[in-house]
Order: C-alpha cells, then sequence, then structure tokens
C-alpha cells in the first residue's frame, strides 16, 4: 500500500473525521463536573464506578498488607487481635460487596456492554446512574463502620456471633444491604439491554461472548441478591428487637442463617467469576487472531453456570451438623460445576491451537489466569469431596482457594479487561513493556502468597486466626514476602495506567483487531456512540482487518464499502 | 522447583509420618482421607499439567512472529472433540465423589462400643467431661479405642478439629453435634477451634492426650480425685486452668478479656450499673453462676454461666485460690 496516499481520510483508519469532531468524544462533551455527576452517558457511568472501585480496590488491598504483616510472626507483630478482626473483616466485605461484584459488570460491562450491541445507551439510563449512587451510600455504610466501632464478624457475618458481638455490625449489614439493590439494579437494566437493544441481525447466537456471560450474571444478580439483603435485615431486627431467627438463646436456628447467608453467596461466587470467564473469551479470540472455537458451548456453558450456581451452596456447610443426605446432595452438585468451566478452559485452548498469538499484556494476562485459574478451579476439587473438605474446612487451604478463583481469576481477568479496553475508553495507550513487567510482577508474588496458603492450610492452619503456632511460620513468612512483591506490582501498574492519560500515544480505533462492535468506532468513542445503526457480522471474523502501521492499529478493509 | 519435587516425594511415601503437604496420621480415618486426597492430587496434577502445559506450547509454537501466518480457514467448533472434553471430565468426577463420599460416611458413623465423652465450647476454651463427671481441659483418650464426642456450645458457633486425626466438626449452640475417632498413635495431638469466635479464636487451643492402652483408666482415677488430694487453694489452682477461667483472667494484674485475678480479693469493684461492690465469697460466687448480673465497668459481658457446671467444692476451690492471690 502506498504510504503518501492521500486519499486516505483519518475516518478510513477509524478515527475522528476533524479535530471539530473528536470534541465530541465522550470525554470531553459535555464539560463540566456537573455533566459527570448526572450523566445518564452509560460510558461516563462506567468510569465514575471504574474510579470508585478501584478506591476499593485499594483501600481492602491495603487491609491486605496490613493483615499479611500482622501474620509476618506469630502473636503480635504490629496490631492487637480485635483490630486485626475487624481488619479481614473489612478487607472481606470491601474485595467481595465493593470491588468483586460490581467489577466487571458494573465498570467495564457498562462501558462495553451497549457498545457492544451497538446501542446508544443502556435500556434504563436513569437506573444505571442510580445504581452507582446507591454504591456510594452502600459504600459510606460500609466504610462507616471503620470509625463506628468497627465490625469483627469477618465477611460471613455468622450468626449467633454477629448478633451477640459489640461493634457497627447494622452498620455494615445495611451497607451490604443497600449494595444489593445497586447489584440487582445493574443486572436488571442489562437484562433489558441485552434483550431489547440488540440491533437488527444479531440474533442471540451472534452476540459477542462477553454479553453471554454478563447476561447470566445479570439473572443472578436478580434472582439471588434479593435473599442477602432479607437475611441482613433480619439479622438486624435480631440485634435491635431481639427476635428470635437466627440465636438459639431466643429460639432461632444459627445454621438457618448459613443457608440464607450461602443461597446467595454461592451464585455472588458466580457474579464474580462468570463476567471474567466472559472477557477470557474476547481476549484469547482477539489475541490468538483467530475465530472463537466452540462459540455455543461456550454461551450455554455461562448460562448452566449460572443455574448451577444456585444448587451448591451447602458445601459450605459440610461439617456444620447438617444431615448426611444435604451434605451427599451439595456435594455431588457441586462437582457438576466443574465441567461448564472445563469446557470454557479446553475451548479457549482450542481457539490458541494454530492461532496468530499476539502477546500484548492483555493476552499476557488471560495466559496467566490459565494457570491461576486452573489451580483455584483444580482445588475445588478437594473442597466439593466430602471426606478431604472436613479436613481442609476453614483453613488456609479454603482462603488460598478462593483467592486463586477470585483473585487469580476475577482480579486477573479484571485486569486483562482493563488493559483490553482501556485505549478504547481514554483514547491513550499505555507502556506495553510496563505493562509486560507489571503482569509478571503481580503472578510472582501472587503465586508466592497463596501457594504457601495450600500448604499451610493441608497442615492443619486455621483461617482466620491472628496467632498461630510455631510450625506454620516458614509459610507465612513466604506468603507475606509475597504480597508485599505484588504490591510493587500494583503501584507499577497504577503508575503506568495514570501516567497514559496524561503522555500515552494516541490510541487508534482498533488497536487489537478486535471485531466487536465497540473497535469499529474511534477511540475515545463519541457520545452519541453510533451515527447510524451499525451492520452486524460475526464478531470474531477476523478476515476483514489489517494492520496498519501508520496508526499502529488494524483497519478495516475496504470491503466494508466506507468509500 | 524443587518445592514441588519434595511435594512428589513426599506424596509418593505417604505414610504415617507428616509429608509435605499432610500432617502426621494418628487416626484410623486419616489413612482414608489421605488416599483421597491423593487421589484427586493426582488427577488434579494431570489436567493441570494438561493445561497450562497447551498454554505455554501454543504460546511460543503459534505466537505470531516475522514470516509466520496462521491457516485462514479454521473449524470453530467440533462437536465430537468439544463432547469429548465434557464427557471424560464428567466421567472423572464420579470416583472423585463417591470416595469422598465413603470415607465421610466412616467420619459420621461412630461404632456402637465407643467410650464418649462430653466437650464444651465457649468462648475462649474447650472443656471435656468423662463419663464419670470429671471435666479437664484437656481430651485424654485411651489409644486404639474409637472415642465418640457429643459435643455442645455455651455461646457462639465453635469447632472442634484435630489435624492429626483429619476430624473436624462444628460446635453449634442449641444442638448436640457429634463426631468420633480412633487414635492410633501415642502422644499429643493439638486441637483448634476453626469457627470464628473473637478476640481470643485463635487462642482456643487445646490438645488430645493419647494414653497407652490401659493407662487410661487409672489416669482418670487420678485426675478425677484431685479436689480431695491437694488443698483449696491447689484445687482452686487446677480448676483455674482446666475449666476455662484463664483464658480471660490472668493472675499476674494484666488485662485480658476479663479482670485480673490477681490482687482483687475484698477489694473494691465498679460495675457497669455505676454501683460499687467488695470482691468476697459471695460476690465471686455469684458471678460465676450467673456472670451478667454483676459486670466490672469497663468490660464486655462475655462469660458464660457455670450454674450447673461447677460443684460446690469446686466453686469453694476457686474461691480460695482468688484468696490466695494478694
Amino acid at each position: 500500500m502506498n504510504v503518501t496516499d492521500t486519499s486516505i481520510t483519518p475516518t478510513d483508519l477509524g478515527g475522528y473525521a476533524s479535530e471539530e469532531a473528536e470534541s465530541e468524544n465522550f470525554l470531553s462533551y459535555p464539560k463540566g463536573i456537573m455533566s459527570w455527576l448526572v450523566t445518564l452517558d452509560h460510558k461516563r457511568i462506567g468510569i465514575l464506578y471504574l474510579i470508585c472501585i478501584l478506591t476499593a480496590f485499594f483501600i481492602g488491598g491495603m487491609f491486605a498488607l496490613l493483615i499479611r504483616t500482622e501474620l509476618l510472626t506469630p502473636g503480635a507483630t504490629i496490631v492487637d487481635a480485635d483490630t486485626y478482626n475487624q481488619l479481614f473483616t473489612l478487607h472481606g466485605a470491601i474485595m467481595i460487596f465493593l470491588f468483586i461484584i460490581p467489577g466487571i459488570p458494573a465498570a467495564l460491562g457498562n462501558f462495553a456492554l451497549p457498545l457492544m450491541l451497538g446501542a446508544k445507551d443502556v435500556a434504563f439510563p436513569r437506573l444505571n446512574l442510580m445504581s452507582w449512587y446507591l454504591w456510594l451510600i452502600g459504600a459510606a455504610f460500609t466504610v462507616f463502620s471503620l470509625v463506628n466501632g468497627g465490625a469483627d464478624t469477618g465477611w460471613t457475618f455468622y450468626t449467633p456471633y454477629s448478633t451477640q458481638t459489640d461493634g457497627a455490625i447494622i452498620s455494615i449489614t445495611m451497607g451490604v444491604f443497600i449494595l444489593g439493590f445497586s447489584s440487582i439494579f445493574t443486572g436488571l437494566n442489562f437484562l433489558v439491554t441485552i434483550h431489547r437493544l440488540r440491533p437488527p441481525g444479531m440474533t442471540w447466537f451472534k452476540m459477542p461472548l462477553f454479553l453471554w456471560g454478563i447476561y447470566g450474571t445479570a439473572i443472578m444478580q436478580v434472582l439471588a441478591t434479593p435473599v442477602i439483603g432479607i437475611t441482613m435485615l433480619l439479622l438486624i431486627v435480631e440485634r435491635t428487637l431481639g427476635f428470635g431467627i437466627f440465636d438459639p438463646a431466643l429460639g432461632g436456628d444459627p445454621v438457618l442463617f448459613q443457608h440464607f447467608f450461602w443461597f446467595y453467596s454461592h451464585p455472588a461466587v458466580y457474579i464474580m467469576i462468570l463476567p471474567a470467564l466472559a472477557i477470557m473469551s474476547e481476549i484469547f479470540s482477539v489475541f490468538s487472531r483467530k475465530h472463537i472455537f466452540g462459540y455455543k458451548f461456550i454461551a450455554f456453558s455461562s448460562i448452566v453456570l449460572a443455574i448451577l450456581s444456585f444448587l451448591v451452596w451447602g458445601h459450605h456447610m459440610f461439617p456444620s451438623g447438617q444431615s448426611e443426605l444435604a451434605n451427599f446432595v451439595f456435594s455431588a452438585l457441586t462437582f457438576s460445576v466443574s465441567i461448564p468451566t472445563a469446557i470454557k478452559m479446553f475451548n479457549w485452548l482450542a481457539t490458541m491451537y494454530k492461532g496468530e498469538i499476539v502477546l500484548k499484556t492483555p493476552m499476557l494476562y488471560a495466559l496467566s489466569f490459565m494457570f491461576l485459574f486452573g489451580i483455584g478451579g483444580l482445588t475445588g476439587l478437594f473442597l466439593g469431596s466430602l471426606a478431604v473438605d472436613i479436613h481442609l474446612h476453614d483453613t488456609y487451604f479454603v482462603v488460598a482457594h478462593f483467592h486463586y478463583v477470585m483473585f487469580g481469576g476475577t482480579v486477573i481477568a479484571f485486569l486483562a479487561g482493563l488493559h483490553y479496553w482501556w485505549p478504547k475508553v481514554f483514547g491513550r495507550m499505555y507502556n506495553e513493556k510496563l505493562g509486560a513487567i507489571g503482569a509478571a510482577i503481580i503472578f510472582v508474588g501472587f503465586n508466592m502468597t497463596f501457594l504457601a496458603q495450600f500448604v499451610m492450610g493441608s497442615q492443619g492452619m486455621p483461617r482466620r486466626y491472628y496467632n498461630y503456632i510455631d510450625e506454620y511460620t516458614i509459610y507465612h513468612h513466604i506468603s507475606t514476602g509475597g504480597s508485599f512483591i505484588m504490591a510493587i506490582g500494583f503501584f507499577l501498574i497504577a503508575g503506568y495506567l495514570l501516567h497514559s492519560l496524561l503522555k500515552g500515544k494516541r490510541a487508534p480505533a482498533n488497536p487489537w483487531g478486535g471485531n466487536t462492535l465497540e473497535w469499529h468506532i474511534p477511540s475515545p468513542p463519541p457520545y452519541y456512540n453510533f451515527k447510524e445503526a451499525p451492520t452486524v457480522g460475526d464478531p470474531y471474523d477476523f478476515s476483514e482487518l489489517e494492520w496498519d502501521d501508520r496508526i499502529e492499529g488494524y483497519v478495516f478493509r475496504k470491503a466494508e464499502g466506507s468509500a | 522447583m524443587g518445592a514441588l519435587l519434595t511435594a512428589l516425594a513426599g506424596l509418593a511415601l505417604a505414610g504415617k509420618e507428616k509429608t509435605f503437604w499432610l500432617p502426621k496420621q494418628s487416626s484410623t480415618a486419616a489413612a482414608a482421607i489421605d488416599w483421597v486426597w491423593g487421589f484427586i492430587f493426582w488427577i488434579s496434577a494431570v489436567f493441570f499439567f494438561i493445561i497450562v502445559g497447551l498454554t505455554i506450547l501454543f504460546a511460543i509454537q503459534y505466537r505470531a512472529r516475522k514470516g509466520y501466518a496462521t491457516a485462514k480457514k479454521h473449524s470453530s467448533h467440533n462437536t465430537v472433540l468439544e463432547l469429548t472434553w465434557t464427557i471424560i471430565p464428567t466421567i472423572l468426577l464420579i470416583p472423585i465423589f463417591w470416595y469422598g463420599f465413603k470415607a465421610y460416611l466412616d467420619l459420621t458413623v461412630p461404632p456402637a462400643n465407643s467410650y464418649e465423652i462430653g466437650v464444651t465450647a465457649q468462648r475462649w476454651a474447650w472443656m471435656f467431661t468423662y463419663p464419670n463427671g470429671y471435666v479437664d481441659e484437656n481430651l485424654h483418650v485411651p489409644v486404639d479405642r474409637p472415642v465418640k464426642l457429643v459435643m455442645q456450645s455455651e455461646d457462639v458457633i465453635h469447632s472442634f478439629f484435630v489435624p492429626n486425626f483429619r476430624v473436624k466438626r462444628d460446635v453449634v449452640p442449641g444442638r448436640y453435634n457429634i463426631t468420633w475417632f480412633e487414635a492410633t498413635e501415642v502422644g499429643d495431638h493439638v486441637i483448634f477451634c476453626t469457627e470464628y469466635c473473637g478476640t481470643g479464636h485463635s487462642d482456643m487451643m487445646s490438645k488430645v492426650v493419647v494414653h497407652p492402652s490401659g493407662e487410661f483408666e487409672t489416669w482418670l482415677e487420678d485426675a478425677s480425685n484431685f479436689l480431695d488430694k491437694l488443698s483449696p487453694a491447689e484445687g482452686g489452682e487446677m480448676l483455674y486452668s482446666m475449666r476455662g477461667c484463664k483464658q480471660c483472667h490472668t493472675i499476674d494484674g494484666s488485662v485480658r478479656i476479663g479482670p485480673s485475678f490477681k490482687g482483687i480479693w475484698g477489694a473494691q469493684h465498679a460495675l457497669t450499673t455505676g454501683e460499687q461492690v467488695t470482691v468476697d465469697g459471695n460476690y465471686v460466687r455469684q458471678s460465676i453462676m450467673d456472670p451478667a448480673s454483676q459486670v466490672v465497668a469497663g468490660y464486655d459481658a462475655v462469660m458464660p454461666t457455670y450454674k450447673g457446671r461447677l460443684k460446690d467444692q469446686e466453686i469453694t476451690a476457686i474461691i480460695a485460690y482468688i484468696k490466695s492471690l494478694q
């Protein structure tokens, strides 16, 4: 191709037609702080969410570092037992309710979902904004507990401990209650959007797989979250009015609370992981430059996971004294969950097979995901097995397992997605080399932190322990060391991402060669998304895309007919 | 890599001794559970190496580079292949589930001839009640004899866990939870509380003392009569550690969960109600029988009642002990 060919216009390369037009990008139009605070633009709400959940991640991460530092030696290291108990409670509550659950759907999903549908916005833009404000209110209640006496129950709020202990239990459970509504509204909004706003030609099986994942997630958000809401209310009623619901001293049943709690919180685990799997399906295909393998199996496995997630909550309670029959059924059902997950992983491998794999930062996170989530998933087999769970239950093995799933799975996928959509959201490229180094540091630090916890857990170290016997000291040393390495990695990532906002190279419309609709419009997108309804093709057909050196991005071949 | 090799070697030699992964096997159930553990470990290891091995292989083999272009025509699905990798893992899951369930059933059904011991958990102490009514802070058992534990909690949920026995069961207030084991190794084995229960959760430890055959009965008889052989203050000192006083009340004047016992005899205490009391026999007795009725200012009402759990002779001994701590 002739490089000096002047007949090529910026629009041909996917950019804005002129500088005037560029002022229409959603970041700069309209202007002013109020235009952000009352925005109905899904892309801006996505950014508001992103800022908030990253703040929550930072606070939760600081608590994690304090916890790991405290555990460096047995007994008191930097804080006393009561402070430690509050630290792990808030670390869990913040990470789960404020960061991971809204993380991918509300931040990245809000931005990408309507764009992938070629829509101008979500179905209910005002409800979308309200979800964000509810998040803020819920977050305020949750964090308020810190200065209001502290909550020391663990994020699980098990009764009767939570109804008897002093401290800000009402404030934090109220926070969880409100955050639940934020989550329900987001889910509802996405369900309706996917049903009603698909463009002509986009049948269910032509949807990008990210949307299937978000769809499955939304089903669970809408159906499961009300249960945690009412459970938290019952807890508050018992604490304030002395109604005997869970406390045996008042005639209640403490194990009932666990049933209620896990009836939500197990689907919640899939609310956290399904969007992560959904991001992976996009990234494996785009960065292998190859059509996703086994589209239908991946799509259906998302829905199957969403359904099965409702049927396995009892595996959190094997030693609690529930009946042997219940344990039998829950153990058997638990194993069924591993099948849809395994299908996805094998299909991604098949997608890579004979592809043209581009090892850019999002793909590096995806490769790291295969390793970490692989361990996270397989160690679930140990915990699903009744006899083995009896030994491992409530030990560090469980802590390591869910960090491998939630961190090694969801957070790694979140980072992959963040790096994948970053150029699209902000119109800037980050430093690719630092991106790779950041991914490597996180990988090393993470494994060091949590592999050691598998070993000490198998050796019997119980979770939520402030003090421990000398035998476990060496594992805690390794684990704490790993957490410091991870912290360095996260500061590096924060550093180069912030730097890219100010000094980063301008991003092309399509830096990775994706074919979902968000890559068809300039970066950052104009506030109206699409001028006219886009034509929909196969989102995983990359044959029309070719690399263009001038813009360091992909362009669609003329065949599309945009002369 | 070194750790991995040690781990693999450890598994190959899995036996009674502690391995890289698991603590030593000191009960009849341990070997069966560890076998299931190993079975899952090896299946997982195979799948892990397939998945990660192929990921790395493909990432290298098919990486985008100059002069390399992928064939443009690919199949985007293959139903037979996909069914294969759906069905094979499904089949493998059946034995994993089944062996785990079978070993679990053995854990839940105590043999009929089991020796029964009562377990009481409270923040933050364990107490073990023997058939003759004697209560001890440690769980003493005979070797090679099934022991059934009938467990109850005085306050919140606790969980009884002996890593060396692979036994764990929640101790839930308002109901009796049962577990059992048969110790195969003489010596001491640590007991943890594994359900979070507050400030002293990680200090809520005790031990199982496994006696050689024939010696358990002598120990029990000896231990049960300790009050008759000691002065009341000495007996009180024993009770202080055996019945869960020491987890919260120090004897050196330092503050833990409750007031220290040192030098309180005859002293004036301000209560949360604003009242003043003198620490005397009746006050101590009242505080043991109905702890919530007279809480010293600055402390939480977390102590459970000992009504019906301590005999008069025992309370007298504790009073004598507190009196001696001047």
